[in-house]
């Protein structure tokens, strides 16, 4: 599954984008983010507020919670400030 | 239509091009955003502007699609830039076109206030010292949807 992180967050973790193997325990969105949480302190300090934090999974905006199945890309970002 | 470019645009070149051997429209209305010199920071030098390569162009063709459905449109462009861009530079062109100017006004407007919020940009700006920041939605923005939404 390809990860991309965009603005703060990407200057925070050092990186656009990876790509990663779910462990077989990850299955919803919250699950993976409090897995991405135990690989270090950048990915711990990005999700520590996730009011701040938006998501979308396969180019579309996601709110809550929701199943990882069939997802190929999940994107984590600021609130967006275009315009 | 909807284009996501590094380049400048040019407001007048564009209005020209939609309203070309055209005699349905009645009315053009358009928006452009600036780069302006205070914002977050009181003196911005400059703004970059980052973006979601394929869901940018995603998110703004499904709102113009739905400008499309809530008003007559004879013709709607938006245009936004990404990338590095110095003070009173365009970062963003709506141009909407109608058969009379209520459907343009507020198709433009809607458009601007669904964009603001929804497409995924993050403008990064720069101060005289070099100092960068990221700039924070504005909660104003959020409100401005409302209206939209009965």
């Amino acid at each position: 599954m390809k990860i991309l992180y965009f603005a703060w967050l990407r200057s925070k973790v050092g990186q656009s984008e990876e790509t990663i193997s779910l462990p077989d325990d990850v299955t919803t969105l919250y699950q993976l983010i409090t897995w991405l949480k135990t690989r270090g302190p950048a990915y711990e300090e990005i999700f520590t507020d996730l009011n701040v934090v938006r998501v979308a999974i396969d180019q579309e905006h996601i709110t809550g919670d929701t199943t990882l199945e069939g997802a190929s890309e999940v994107a984590f970002f600021p609130p967006v400030t275009g315009g | 239509m909807v284009i996501v470019q590094a380049e400048i645009f040019d407001t007048g070149a564009e209005i020209a091009r939609i309203t070309a051997s055209r005699t349905d429209i009645g009315a053009v209305v358009t928006f452009t955003g600036l780069v302006r010199d205070f914002n977050d920071s009181a003196d911005v030098q400059s703004l970059t502007l980052e973006h979601y390569p394929g869901m940018t162009e995603r998110e703004l063709e499904k709102i113009e699609a739905s400008a499309r459905v809530k008003w007559d449109l004879q013709d709607c462009l938006i245009i936004h830039r990404f990338g590095k861009m110095e003070l009173a530079e365009p970062i963003v062109l709506v141009i909407t076109a109608s058969k009379h100017r209520h459907d343009a006004f507020e198709a433009a407007a809607f458009l601007m206030d669904w964009l603001k919020t929804k497409a995924p940009f993050w403008k990064l700006e720069a101060d005289t010292e070099g100092n960068t920041d990221w700039v924070k939605e504005r909660s104003s923005d959020q409100e401005a949807l409302k209206r939209w939404q009965d």
